[in-house]
């Protein structure tokens, strides 16, 4: 009976369940060209024609997003440099792309290693540990953009090795294979011209260009996946937290302690940032406790970076802490916050990046995750756990973090005048 | 029937009236929609004075109490404690509030509610304690301190909800029906909290639709029916006004009820809940109704002779009975 009097109570327990429903289905259940794309740096030191060729067929891959140079803050600014090696991997340290690919010097002298791979001449692939599956992905399609996207250097390498091997063919077996290749080069320059589409559904052939493949994050990390689901799933229930405790506001409401309250000398001001200190003290504790155990049990590397967990722990705390205020001013009824807060908490953690990685989402949804609190924390988190970046490097996730809290104070304050008066 | 009745004020001289004026409420009006729940209600208390705000259920009594608390805004009207507006910080100081609900913490002690509130109140450190320690001991909660205030009876609940509203030791008390759901024996200790906190000085607002708490708590009783302050000053003037030495005649008749009806009208009284109330002179004219209740045919079940008292005079005046 109380929840069918309490119609927005009603209305939320019927929408949190499609709501959440909706959510997993974009995510795991959207059409195949909202998959999400790998981000490839590349870098072609060889400029030969067959890294070019091996860059072009790379880029026609549907699945990846190569980049060749960093994008311009500005729109209509001159472009920025291309990528070198230096850049690259300072670029995936940063947690620009998850995988950087440098062709080296050399590569088209000797581009198929046959199993005997030249180390000096051998694709460089440096990845982020963070992101078990991208450099996996990369690295077969990489065969495959081999396979596909130089044939004439494969079988002009393949002639090569044949006659390294079983001693040579005949001047009128070399002509023939000669006009063939030459035929398939003009197929890939009048490819080259169209527009660029899937790669064929040749299968990966795998091992057929040598690539040597370094994490350039995370590589000393003991237990790789740790800090980033501390954050995760700290963040989540942190907000529970927050939102539960900010409800004790619709228990002084009902029991007329907040009317006694604000009788005395305690303006609603006041008593709102004495309940956002406590709630943001609570909420940094609930952190603190969750890394101490990540360090305990699960060898988190805890101690060199208590600065950077503090900056973070703190403004994630204090976000958390607003957003649980905003909810309980808004709702009428315990059971109404309940709702409120369960929906939201649970949709912000999906697309936040609490239950899985954000880059394993369509690009779009990766997009929408930033508007959650989680997706910064996360990001901040991983910043100091994962990267080793300084503290100065989380002034985005800082600023975001405070200003959300900001204003996610400031409404609540708004919103909860309905209280002060009658 | 709108009698007012002019409070007892004794002629002072005006400079010294101003002093003794604890509260002031002028013209209040407070309206919810179309309801208007507080229309027009002017008071005064004087300091160390008790005044009764007694009416029935929805009367607007805990409305006033909270517009002079500065927790309900009022449409007109002005409210001034010792002289300063009600929602200065030096009146927030002066006043007292104990709210009709009981608006405690109940996951907190005796002890930590009444440290809460006295925090509220901006008390700290050694005042505090002595604030919380004489409280304790004035709601004789002392042995219950450390009890959650969840797992306290009803009537020590009540005790603990009226020392949260004086733990700032307020010289004006607004006390709202705070025996409300209480049994009598602590209905009789809180009262006894009551006079304890007057013969400290305090000035007290108390409302109730228990007219016995009225007359035994207050120098001065305020009627308030639908919004209006219909009638005030001591409970014996407000009787003496309203009937003179008129006593009242209650009378329980069998009979049909159209010469039941008949007989009362003509002996201009009034039936209440069955029962028939009269107002006679002298008590010789209770001779001349048993004989006329013989002539209409009616029988006599019982009778009762009574003095007039608060609940007559609200019934006097409103024709209704406190607890309707």
């Amino acid at each position: 009976m109380g929840l069918r009097r309490d119609r927005a109570a009603l209305a939320l327990s019927f929408i949190l369940p499609i709501g959440f429903f909706s959510i997993f289905a974009v995510i795991f259940g959207g059409r195949h060209d909202t998959m999400p794309k790998v981000s490839v740096l590349l870098v072609d030191e060889d400029q030969s024609h067959a890294s070019r060729q091996l860059v072009q067929g790379l880029q026609r891959e549907g699945s990846l997003s190569i980049s060749l140079r960093p994008a311009s803050d500005k729109k209509g600014a001159a472009p920025l440099p291309e990528y070198t090696a230096a850049t690259a991997e300072a670029a995936v340290k940063a947690g620009d792309a998850p995988v950087a690919l440098i062709i080296p010097r050399g590569f088209g002298q000797n581009p198929i290693s046959f199993g005997r791979g030249n180390s000096t001449q051998a694709i460089q692939l440096l990845n982020d540990s963070s992101d078990a599956i991208a450099p996996q992905m990369v690295s077969g399609l990489l065969q495959k953009a081999a396979m596909t996207a130089m044939p004439e250097t494969m079988a002009e390498q393949g002639m090569k090795y044949t006659g390294e091997y079983i001693g040579g063919l005949t001047p009128e077996q070399v002509k023939r294979m000669n006009a063939n290749l030459d035929q398939m080069r003009q197929f890939e320059s009048s490819r080259d011209s169209a527009a660029a589409s899937p790669a064929s559904d040749a299968s990966d052939s795998g091992g057929l260009i040598a690539v040597h493949s370094r994490a350039v994050v995370g590589e000393n990390k003991r237990n790789p996946m740790i800090s980033f689901y501390a954050a995760a799933i700290g963040v989540m229930f942190l907000l529970f937290t927050a939102s539960n405790s900010a409800g004790v506001l619709l228990d002084e409401v009902e029991s007329g302690t907040l009317d006694r309250v604000l009788s005395s000398r305690v303006t609603m001001t006041t008593l709102l940032a004495g309940k956002l200190a406590y709630n943001t003290l609570l909420a940094f504790t609930q952190l603190t406790v969750m890394f101490l155990w990540a360090w305990a049990v699960f060898k988190l590397d805890f101690f060199p970076h208590i600065p950077g967990f503090l900056v973070m722990g703190l403004c994630t705390a204090f976000a958390v802490a607003t957003f649980g205020m905003l909810l309980a001013s808004i709702c009428h009824t315990r059971a109404q916050l309940g709702a409120l807060s369960t929906l939201l908490i649970l949709t912000m953690s999906s697309i936040g990046g609490s239950m899985f990685p954000r880059f394993l989402m369509p690009a779009a949804m990766q997009k929408v995750g930033l508007f959650t609190i989680n997706a910064w924390a996360i990001d901040g988190f991983t910043k100091v756990f994962w990267r080793d970046l300084p503290v100065r490097e989380l002034w985005p996730q800082v600023s975001v973090l405070l200003a959300v809290g900001i204003v996610l104070f400031a409404l609540a304050r708004r919103i909860a005048r309905r209280w002060e008066i009658a | 029937m709108n009698a007012q009745i002019t409070p007892d004020i004794s002629p002072q001289s005006s400079s010294i009236l101003i002093e003794s004026i604890a509260l002031e409420a002028d013209s209040l009006v407070k309206r919810f929609g179309q309801v208007t729940a507080v229309n027009g209600v002017s008071l005064e208390l004087r300091a160390g004075e008790c005044l009764g705000l007694l009416g029935p259920n929805g009367a607007g009594k805990s409305t006033l109490i909270r517009c002079i608390v500065g927790r309900v805004i009022p449409d007109a009207g002005r409210v001034a404690v010792f002289g300063f507006s009600a929602s200065s910080s030096e009146a927030r100081a002066a006043l007292g509030w104990v709210p009709q609900e009981l608006a405690l913490y109940p996951r907190l002690t005796c002890r930590e509610n009444l440290a809460a509130f006295g925090s509220y109140h901006g008390l700290s450190g050694s005042k505090l304690k002595e604030s919380v320690a004489w409280c304790l001991d004035w709601a004789a909660l002392t042995d219950r301190a450390g009890e959650l205030a969840k797992n306290l009876s009803g009537g020590m609940k009540r005790r603990l909800n009226m020392a949260a509203g004086i733990i700032h030791r307020p010289r004006v008390v607004l006390m709202d029906e705070p025996t409300v759901g209480v049994d009598p024996q602590s209905r009789n200790r809180i009262f006894e909290m009551i006079e304890a906190l007057r013969g400290e000085g305090a000035a007290i607002i108390y409302t109730t639709h228990y007219m016995e708490e009225a007359e035994r708590l207050c120098d001065r009783v305020a009627i308030i029916d639908h919004g209006r302050i219909i009638a005030s000053g001591a409970s014996e003037e407000l009787v003496r006004i309203a009937f003179a030495s008129r006593s009242q005649v209650l009378a329980r008749l069998a009979g049909p009820p159209g010469d039941i009806g008949a007989f009362v009208e003509r002996h201009a009284g009034q039936l209440v809940d069955g029962v028939a109330e009269f107002t006679i002179e002298h008590s010789t004219q209770i001779a001349g109704l048993l004989d006329d209740t013989a002539r209409a045919g009616l029988e006599l079940v019982d009778i009762t002779l009574r003095r007039p008292n608060l609940e007559s005079v609200f019934l006097h005046l409103t024709g209704r009975e406190l607890r309707d």
